[in-house]
């Protein structure tokens, strides 16, 4: 993507221009181009090790990238607080092991952030919790504390916190992969009736080749630090171009 | 094929698992070496107890106008000695007509505490901060006095029970916010802040208390500028402060780094600012994880307060050991007073220890998985 530095404008939700990472001499992310529209979805898979957490992570600036750009809503992320803090008020993210902060009730965890960041009176922020609450089909557990939760139920609130910041874009890590089976489809439907309801930037890494056929615009395939394919679903899962995506996609279907 | 009609009656346990006897037999008696240990422990619980009951108790002086009232064929402990000078012991040398004030400041706080107890109080956060923020300025002002018409009261005068009482709380109120900065600024990614609290940290924590003390009352005159008159018991508390902090400030970074990663990761995603995220999200659970470190420091704080002896301030120990002891009419009452000044630091620590552990329990339940 030659002309890149060209496009950067507002009508993409996500840029990411050459990017480079280094975890010390170890050269994570080689050269990661990706442009997001905004409302797109977008599903990242790949081996483990390849480099999907990170490139999530370096979006809202987790992890720091060394070289080359990222842009969100146009605007190159530079590092500097402020803008950060600004930044991750539209940026939501959802972690593979949950983090919900387990010494607030889940009614605290949903609106910490919308209360402390964003001012909202606290009435109307739990008002706004609530809602999501019952979005994600859990209205009742407001009062319980993160621990009595099972993980099915503590990653539907996690995913409850962040839209209560009303995120434009949100990032997904591997939002199922540290739960039992038969929990994985309670937050798979959460997320599925986020992304029919549109609107919403997402980019989820999974391995839930089910939920990419359903909702992704996009399917991209890293290894080893790269891009290797990125293509329309029905595409990529039935006419995969390179041989490692056919490779990991027979793995994966196989087992 | 098996198939029963009967219906079992309910029998009660078999003796020997339950009953005293049978606890004994399996905790006491289990065996010959237990069996002579049990039989030792017993023998000496009958030598140390009931002797040191009579000499507390039984045989104690309670109300003596003279000591000759208090010696004798058979007498124990002689408590007259100090009930007759008990508002020294509570006081120091503070004066007599004024003792209303440090009372009225010692019983606003209890009452200001009393709700922190009470579980459904409202707005507990706010109460506690005004008792740790505004309270100590308003008993300062109080108990010193020299403005709003009250007496001047020099700090050199304040002393007893109430001069450690004042130590300690203003400095466990002022070392834990101190320690707790060390500790944050121990883990900063800023070289200079970093460095800074390392360099503190190790200072105060390699220097033993008493050379602190009597840096802060000899040397540090030295450095302030001619005539500048600095309160002998504000450098004692300064120099104590800081000296906790370091420690504080190293159980609080073992609680830090206790915190997962993903904690620190999902405050900053959603948009809070460092302070913010310390304060919300990772302090409650590392302060709450090193409770029973923090206790300890706490204890130990109130009992380094007896070193304030050596730089010529009196605290219940040096008023006991130093003051009453020197009162020709009563001599030769020392273990007397050691063993209530003993008593009365084992009061308070107990019940920090005690208050610690409620605490702990009741902040347990939100991590239990
Ligand atoms: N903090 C770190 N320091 C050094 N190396 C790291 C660090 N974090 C990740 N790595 C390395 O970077 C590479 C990419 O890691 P990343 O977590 O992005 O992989 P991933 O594709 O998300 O894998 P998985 O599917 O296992 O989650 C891995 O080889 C990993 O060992
Ligand atoms: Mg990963």
């Amino acid at each position: 993507m030659t002309d890149a530095q060209a496009n950067t404008n507002e009508e993409f939700a996500i840029q990411l221009i050459n990017m480079n990472k280094w975890y010390g001499d170890f050269h994570v992310l080689k050269d990661i181009n990706l442009n997001v529209k905004e409302g797109e979805r977008i599903v990242i898979c790949g081996p483990s090790g390849s480099g999907k957490s990170t490139v999530i992570r370096c979006i809202n600036h987790l992890e720091e990238h060394q070289k080359g750009q990222i842009l969100v809503h146009g605007e190159e992320i530079t590092g500097d607080v402020k803008q950060l803090e600004r930044l991750r008020t539209d940026v939501g993210m959802c972690f593979q092991h949950f983090n919900l902060f387990p010494h607030l009730s889940i009614l605290d965890n949903l609106t910490l952030a919308p209360i402390w960041v964003k001012k909202v009176p606290k009435a109307e922020a739990e008002a706004t919790a609530m809602k999501y609450l019952e979005r994600v089909k859990i209205p009742d557990q407001a009062l319980k504390f993160p621990g009595q939760l099972s993980g099915g139920q503590q990653q539907r609130v996690a995913i409850a916190r962040s839209l209560c910041m009303d995120p434009k874009i949100m990032l997904f890590d591997e939002p199922t992969s540290a739960l039992d089976p038969e929990m994985i489809s309670e937050v798979l439907d959460v997320m599925i009736e986020l992304a029919n309801e549109g609107g919403m930037t997402m980019l989820c890494v999974t391995h839930e080749m089910g939920f990419a056929k359903k909702v992704a615009d996009r399917v991209i395939f890293m290894d080893a630090g790269q891009i290797i394919e990125e293509n329309i679903p029905e595409e990529f899962f039935n006419n995969p171009q390179s041989e490692r995506t056919q490779l990991f996609l027979s793995q994966i279907i196989d087992h | 094929m098996f198939v029963t009609d009967k219906i079992l009656p309910e029998l009660p346990a078999p003796q020997n698992t339950k009953g005293i006897v049978h606890w004994l037999k399996v905790n006491l008696f289990s065996g010959p070496v237990n069996t002579i240990l049990t039989l030792f422990g017993l023998f000496l619980l009958y030598k140390i107890v009931p002797p040191a009951v009579q000499w507390v108790i039984t045989d104690a002086t309670w109300v003596a106008e003279t000591r000759d009232t208090c010696r004798g064929e058979g007498k124990g402990a002689c408590w007259a000695y100090i009930i007759n000078r008990f508002d020294q012991v509570m006081y120091g040398f503070y004066p007599a007509d004024e003792r209303w004030r440090p009372n009225v400041a010692g019983i606003f706080l209890v009452l200001l505490a009393i709700p922190l107890f009470i579980e459904k109080t409202p707005k507990k956060a706010w109460l506690a901060g005004f008792i740790l923020v505004i309270y100590p300025i308003i008993a300062y002002f109080l108990i010193r006095g020299g403005s709003f018409g009250l007496v001047p009261v020099d700090t050199n005068k304040w002393g007893g029970l109430m001069l450690t009482l004042i130590i300690s709380f203003a400095g466990i109120v002022t070392a834990l916010p101190l320690g707790v900065i060390l500790a944050l600024g121990r883990r900063s990614t800023m070289p200079i802040v970093k460095s800074f609290s390392i360099i503190f940290i190790e200072f105060w924590r390699g220097v033993p208390l008493i050379t602190v003390l009597f840096m802060a009352s000899v040397m540090l005159p030295l450095f302030l500028p001619e005539g500048t008159d600095f309160d002998k018991l504000a450098r004692a508390m300064i120099g104590i402060t800081l000296f906790q902090a370091a420690y504080i400030a190293e159980v609080v970074r073992g609680g830090l780094q206790a915190i997962p990663k993903g904690q620190y990761e999902a405050a900053s995603a959603m948009g809070l600012s460092y302070w913010k995220s310390m304060a919300l999200v990772i302090l409650p659970q590392a302060l709450t994880l090193v409770i029973p470190g923090l206790v300890n420091t706490f204890i130990a704080l109130f009992k380094d307060t007896t070193l304030v002896l050596i730089i010529g301030l009196f605290d219940v120990l040096a008023v006991v050991e130093k003051v009453l002891s020197a009162d020709a009419a009563w001599l030769g009452f020392h273990t007397e007073g050691l063993v209530f000044s003993a008593f009365v630091f084992w009061i308070f620590c107990f019940a920090m220890s005690r208050y610690s552990m409620s605490l702990e329990r009741k902040l347990d339940t939100g991590h239990k998985r």
